[in-house]
Order: C-alpha cells, then structure tokens, then sequence
C-alpha cells in the first residue's frame, strides 16, 4: 500500500503524462479537484490488485465526452461519487475500492477523488496501460468483461443506470446521455470482482506513474539528467526499459482534426550521434507509429513520447512546435498488454497502419542485450 | 498636420517618441522613471518637445504603454478589495474562485466570493435560472465587507452572457452607477479559472489603472497636449482610453509586444525574430506578418492563470546590467542584475562590481554609446575572459532563435534595445540588422499600433449553421474592434480558427476570431 499525498498525487501525473504517450489530456483541473479532496479528507491508500479479496467489488470511474467542457464547466465536485455511490446501491454491495480505466489527464484523477470522499482506497491499476483514444480499447474489453450495468449522473444529480447486451451499444448510450448532460458525464462501471479485477487489469500503471513523476521532479531539482532518470526508472518496473529512440530538433508538424480526433505527424532533425537522420512520428490524439528514415522504430502499444531536451519535461503532442529540441523515448509495455487479443483491440492495424506490432526489444535488439549502466 | 507620441513607462525608466503621420521620428528621449507615474510622463513629454521643436497643438495622437498594472500585482501593493461572484451552480463547486491565488495576492484583495445559481450549457441552454434575491443578498454582504470592485463569472459566457449583464445592473443599485464592476466575458475567453481570474484581476488593478490614466491626463493638461488617447494592449495593438480605463488587465503585457512590433517597424520588416536586450532580460520573439507570433500557453501573473494573448517569447536573465561571477571555474552571469544601478555600481563607472557591460567595454576598448564609462576602471580585466563572457551569451542567444524560428530556413534578425550592443553583429549564419533608435523601439511600438479585438465561443451546431455561426462570429470581432476605437472603413478579420469539439457526436465547434483595423482619424 502506498500513502498519496498532495505531493504524490503530483508526482503521479507528471508520471501519467508520460503513459499519455503525447495523450490524454490536460489533467490541471483534476489535479486542483484531487488536492483540494486530499487537503480535506487526508491521503488516500493506493492498493495493488492482489490486496483485494477474490470476491470483493471494484469499480472503474471517469468521465465521458469532451473534456474541452470541464474547462468552462467546472463540475459540481461529486458527481463522480454519486455514480459510484448509486452503482453500489443497485448492485446492492459496497465497493472494496475504486479505480480508474486510463492512465494520462483528466480522467487519471477522478477516482482520487472518489476515494477521498468515500474513505476507499484506489486500486493500482487500469485498463489502458496508456492513454488511447477509443472507449472500447480498454483491457476490460479484451478479457470480455461488461461495463454494464454503469451509472452516469451530472451536477444537478441526474442519474442513467444503463444495463446493456454488449459494451458498443453501451458506448453509443454514453455519448448520447453524455451530450444531454452538457458534454460531459461521470460515469461508474465495469464492476469487477477481485478475481476479475487480477485477471483483466494492468496492475501497477499508478505506482509505476508516481515512481516515474518523482524521479522527473527529483532529477529536475538537483540539476540531473531527466531522461537517464526516466530510463532508470522504468529498468525496473512491469514496464521495460526506456530507450532513446531520437534527439534532435522539430522541423515539421502536421496536425488535421479527422472524425473528431487529432491526427498528424511530426518530424524531427537529428542532432549528436542522430546527426543526419530524420525521425517521423504519426500522431492520433497519442503517438502512434516511429520512423527513422523510413524504417519503423516503435510501433503502438508500446509508449512513444517526446521530451524537451534541456528541462525533461514531458511534452505532448498539442504542445509540439517547430524548433523544440526533443529527446524521444520508447517505452516497452508490459505483456498483458502485447497479447494477440490485446493487439487485436490496440495494435496498429486498428489505427489504419497495415503493419504488424514489433515489439521495441526486438527492434533494438542491441540495446536490449546489454546490461543498464547508469551513472551513480 | 497630425503627429503622434508614444510613451513606454518602464520600471527604469520612461521613454517618449515623436512621430510624423508617415511614422518618421521627429524625436526620442529618455527620463528615469520615478514614483510618481504621471511626473515621470510629464518629463518625458517635456524633454522630447524641446529637443523635437515640435509644437505641442500638433501632437493628436498618445499611445502609452505602461508595467504600472503589473507590477502592482507582481508586487502585491495597491490592489483593489474585490468581491468575485460566480454563476453556475450546482456546477462549478468543486474548485472555488481564488482558490489557485498565492496567499499574499489573495490577502491583498480580500477573500471574498461566492457561487450562485446560473450559468448556460455549451449550447447556451440555463444550467440553472438565476436568482435576483440570492444575486442581491451576496451583494449587500461584498458591501459590508467593503469590496472596492466586483469581478462577475459565469459558466460559459463566450456563449451567452445575459446573466452577467444581469448581476451588473443588480449590482449597480446597489453600488451605485460608477462602481467598478468587471464581467468575464469582456476580458477573456473559453476557460472558467482563466477568464475569471484575468476578471477579478481586472477589478484588483482598477485604482492603480485609474491613477496611471489620471497622472497621463494630467500631464498632458499640463503640457498643453490636447490628443486622443490609447494604451497598448497584450497583443500590441490599441485600445482608448475609456476602454483601458474599464479593462486595465489587457494592458499588463503589452511590453513585449510593443518592442516587437517596434522593432519590426523601424526595420521595415513583417516577418522577422527580435532580440531585445534590456537591463536585466533578454526577451526573444518572432513577428509573423506583422504581427507578434502568440504563445500557445497562457500568461500567468504573480502565479496566477490568466487567458490573455501574449507574445510567444523567450527570455533569458540576462541584460546589459547582469553580474558576472566565476565560481569554482564555472561562468555564471545573471539572474542577479544592477539595472539602473549600472552607472553607479558598475566596474567601468567605479563601482565594484562586474558586469556584461563591463566585459563588452573591456573588449572594445570604446564608449562610445555608455556616457561616463571610464575604460581606466577595467584594466585590470582580462579581454580573454571578457570574450567568455560575451560568446557565452551568445550562444544561449543563438540558442533561443533556434527554438523559436517557426521554419527551417533563413530568417532576419533584429536586434533592439539599450543593451543590444553586445551582441555582435552575426547570430548563427545570419547578419543582424540594427535599426536606428533600436534604444526606443518600445514606445515606438505603442505609436504605431493598430486596433484590435478578438471573440472566442463555442457553437452548438444544430439550428446553427456552420456558415451562420462564422459569420456572427466575425460580425462580433469586427463591433468589438470598432468599439475599441478603430476606424470602421479599414476593420478587417485577420484570423479565423475553428476547432471542432471531439467526443460529441452532435456537432459542436469552438470559432476564435480576430478583427484589426487602423485607428479612427481625429479631424
């Protein structure tokens, strides 16, 4: 179990941004509403899925629709809770915690919130392992589990309890009551016992998060090379090692809006041992696909996620511009979610890129069969 | 015939410049500016008549662009007591007004807020109606607390402000018809925390605003200046008086604005970078078209976020006045400045400390252009380490216009500003252009502005059309800009951006639009 203080919560969506792989959102709102949840109600216990009972309930929290609204719509506070709360009721049994299905923005903060209301713990895990841009792309769907029956409520406490056959006729229901709503609804869903929730999740996506968003902030503040930071960090953890894919400078980025999503490429200019190479990224809303001078180099799942170079901050792709010299990273997903049924949800071919997934180890043999070394 | 003065009140110093109706500069000068805003513009106006000859009847047009707002707010001092009223609940709870202020900005305008029932959709349907009793009752109690100012919010008013129209004529029974009071729809866009923060500011700096306006008028009378007056706004271009005296917050970053826009003029070109070297700073930009390249980010002030256009800039601590220290052999110059003290404090003027005017002096041995530099005061400095110095800031120069470029290839460079001497006269590949009187591109910037005005809403796309819904849009910038004080036969849209929502399936897109226009002649 691990303690999540305003500090933590912090870190953790530094760490999140990352997992974003360029996605998911901008997370400031959530992170006001998160402190201000934990300044009142103390810290929350984050717990991993094996802490929870085989028959215990959890469930999954966030919102639905365009998270443009929250920037005009601040919510009321607890709606999120409400949903919970009500879901618990017509199941008739209380949740054992609550968790969240996406890594990155937003929509990483909601059951903090919930949590420090109803005095839960959150569960260490999620559904993406990484932010992506569809619904349906959740591991939940994968292991063929129902987010029916969901709740969803607004502020002025409205609330849908949808029961349906299948999760896309479900989806279609969200966006239409969504819409109604004002754009945005909370929804609480994807009830899953503890069996479930070990079978079906990514576990440890959270304290990976946090663990990640420190070493940022602590490379950062004693002057520190953030990207070995953020390589170090992830030799150690459910996801691979970090590598360098690129460094160099943007010389192009192209961005259209097709279908309500953001999609572009973005090119970069290679400096230092990259010198004369050109790096492509193709972009949906997260980073997608990686070329170097035409050979692919990391290819999705697996994180591909730009950096500035001087501050290590990360940077996602609607805050790319010519000129920013980058740092790209890969970093390698874990298992759970490379499986032939995992790719068939989230692989490139769902993205219209008539590749097949290599997984980035085999792309970078090399790298991957030495040892780390990182400077003490 | 018609001249114009631009006046730049800077924290070292005030600057004044004449120009004629082509924008030739009949005359420049520079006073140090002192705590009394409108003594300082008085001896500016004073001293740049005299030199010029020109005849104060003759002078039709003021431009001013001042940090006076600012620094207010930086500092804390002299701010309004405010009362923030916000309509939108029950949404709009969970994250209160002030509640992102630093302690000491908060303390300063008093914590007086509350949220009431209103606010609109994104489609401009009620959230829920207002109230007037419960509008009333917090009135009465921002009164009794002694509120000088009030800052109004609700939730999606770029779409629809009725309701906040509503509470400020509520609000003026009951302060009275001049009372202060901001809405968030005039000073910002699409972003709740954003626009009511920028509003509440709004409401804070009202006294200073006021005084600054009031010291301008009066040395002006007191010059014998008889001219219609404008304030640079964040974007460079202008606003009347009345206006900057309703909505000073628009004002607050409009000096590096007007030094780009400066700089870009007296060059003679639309697209350039611009280096302008200050004292203390050096801040980087880029003009597109003419007009200053804006920063995706929004501004923050004293740690608050606003929404206001801004000049993409970069700027690195460094500036004619920044100290010079090697420690353990590591070169270290800047953030520490002596700013104005520079001719006091500084080796070549006898002082005792070490600075990057010192190390250019030392290297060329000329100073010409730095009156009272004695070169006797640095020869005990070594020319090699002064090189250090100076190639050290150039490349974090060279550095700064690579990031800021927007496309691979050439671009020209302009450099300005009292420090600008420094650098040398190629930055990368590239030959710098230095204008004459670089020293007073920003108040020239602020002469030789337009006017402009920006509307940002979201449209609910159903018994709109997408064609319906530009074209009010842009009729909105194009009013706006006139009422700003530009000339209805030369308005024009210059930018159209639309951004469809994502994730709605009943279509709804956000329409930002920017109308600008010459300002409107005085016969």
């Amino acid at each position: 179990m691990i303690r999540i203080g305003e500090q933590e919560i912090e870190d953790l969506l530094w760490g999140a941004a990352v997992l974003g792989a360029g996605g998911g959102g901008d997370p400031y709102l959530g992170l006001l509403m998160a402190k201000k949840a934990i300044g009142k109600y103390g810290p929350i216990s984050l717990i991993h899925p094996l802490e929870v009972p085989d028959d215990a309930l959890v469930i999954s929290t966030a919102i639905i629709g365009a998270d443009t609204i929250l920037l005009e719509k601040i919510p009321r506070g607890n709606e999120a809770y409400a949903s919970v709360k009500k879901l618990e009721e017509y199941l008739g049994k209380k949740a054992y915690g609550v968790m969240t299905t996406e890594c990155g923005g937003f929509n990483s903060t909601v059951p903090f919130v919930v949590a420090a209301q109803a005095g839960l713990p959150v569960i260490d895990a999620d559904a993406m392992g990484r932010a992506f841009p569809e619904q349906q792309m959740t591991s939940f769907h994968i292991y063929g589990l129902k987010g029916s029956p969901m709740v969803m409520t607004n502020e002025k406490s409205d609330c849908c309890v949808l029961e349906t056959k299948d999760n896309y006729f479900l989806e279609k229901l969200c966006r239409s009551i969504s819409v109604e709503y004002g754009g945005v609804a909370y929804f609480a869903g994807y009830s899953l016992t503890g069996k479930e929730l070990k079978e079906a999740s990514i576990p440890n996506t959270l304290s990976f998060s946090l663990r990640l968003g420190r070493a940022i902030r602590e490379a950062r503040e004693n002057k520190q090379d953030v990207i070995e930071a953020i390589i170090e960090t992830t030799s150690n953890s459910v996801y691979g090692r970090a590598i360098k894919l690129f460094s160099g400078k943007i010389t192009d980025i192209k961005r259209n809006v097709v279908n309500g999503f953001m999609q572009g490429k973005t090119r970069v200019q290679g400096f230092q041992s990259f010198s004369g190479q050109t790096l492509e990224v193709c972009f949906q809303n997260e980073n997608l696909i990686a070329y170097i001078d035409g050979k692919v180099v990391a290819t999705v799942p697996d994180i591909i996620m730009f950096f500035d170079e001087v501050t290590g901050i990360p940077l996602p792709t609607t805050k790319l511009r010519y000129g920013y010299r980058v740092v790209v990273l890969g970093i390698p997903t874990p298992e759970i979610m490379r499986t032939e049924a995992a790719l068939n949800i989230w692989g490139p071919k769902c993205f219209g890129y008539e590749l097949d997934y290599v997984p980035l180890e085999i792309l970078h043999s090399a790298y991957y069969n030495t040892a780390p070394e990182f400077a003490s | 015939m018609a001249l114009k003065i631009g006046v730049d009140v800077g924290g070292t110093n005030t600057d004044a410049v004449i120009v004629d109706h082509k924008c030739r500069v009949l005359g420049a000068e520079k006073v140090p500016t002192t705590k009394n805003v409108g003594e300082s513009i008085y001896r500016a106006l004073d001293r740049v008549l005299s030199s010029s000859g020109v005849n104060p009847q003759e002078i039709k047009y003021l431009m001013m662009g001042t940090t006076q707002c600012r620094n207010a707010i930086l500092e804390s001092r002299h701010l309004a007591k405010i009362g923030i009223l916000r309509l939108g609940a029950p949404a709009g709870l969970a994250v209160e007004p002030l509640y992102t202020w630093p302690e000491e900005l908060k303390n300063a305008v008093g914590n007086n807020w509350a949220i009431v029932n209103g606010g609109v959709e994104y489609d401009g349907t009620l959230i829920s109606p207002v109230n007037p009793e419960e509008i009333s009752e917090v009135l009465y109690d921002f009164k009794r607390k002694g509120i000088e100012a009030l800052a109004v919010s609700s939730i999606f008013s770029p779409v629809s402000y009725e309701q906040e129209i509503r509470v400020k004529q509520l609000a003026q029974k009951i302060f009275g018809p001049a009372f202060p009071i901001t809405l968030s729809h005039e000073v910002g866009s699409i972003g709740l925390l954003e626009r009511e923060n920028s509003a509440a500011l709004n409401a804070a700096i009202s006294k200073v605003a006021a005084e600054a306006a009031n010291g301008l008028e009066e040395a002006l009378r007191l010059r014998g200046i008889e001219a219609k007056t404008f304030f640079s706004q964040n974007d460079g271009t202008l606003m009347s008086l009345e206006y900057a005296k309703k909505f000073p917050v628009l004002t607050i970053c409009s000096g590096p604005s007007n030094s780009l826009r400066g700089a870009a003029f007296l060059s003679g070109l639309t697209n350039c970078i611009v280096v302008d070297v200050g004292g203390t700073s050096t801040d980087i930009g880029v003009m597109i078209n003419g007009f200053p390249r804006e920063s995706a980010d929004p501004v923050e002030l004293g740690e608050v976020k606003t929404n206001f256009r801004m000049p993409d800039l970069i700027s690195l601590a460094i500036g004619g006045g920044s100290v010079v220290e090697e420690v353990d052999g590591v070169l270290k110059i800047g953030p520490r400045s002596l700013g104005y003290k520079l001719t006091t404090d500084g080796l070549a003027w006898g002082g005792a400390t070490f600075t990057v005017t010192d190390a250019f002096l030392a290297c060329r041995q000329d100073n010409v252009g730095y009156p009272g530099a004695d070169l006797s005061n640095l020869r005990n400095v070594d020319t090699k380490f002064g090189e250090k110095v100076l190639h050290k800031i150039l490349l974090d120069v060279e550095m700064a216009v690579e990031k800021i470029k927007i496309r691979p290839g050439p671009i020209p460079i302009v450099v300005v500003g009292g420090g600008s001497l420094l650098l040398p006269n190629k930055i990368g590949d590239v030959e710098v252009i230095r204008p004459r009187y670089y020293q007073y591109a920003n108040a020239l910037g602020a002469a030789i502005a337009q006017v402009s005005a920006e509307v940002d809403r979201i449209w609910a796309l159903g018994d709109v059309k997408r064609e319906e819904a530009l074209e009010q849009t842009q009729k909105q910038a194009l009013k706006k800009a006139v009422s700003a004080g530009a000339d209805p036969g030369s308005v024009k849209v210059v930018d159209v951006e639309e951004v469809p929502l994502p994730y709605m399936p009943q279509r709804a897109v956000r329409i930002k639009v920017k109308a600008i226009g010459y300002l409107a002649e005085v016969e």
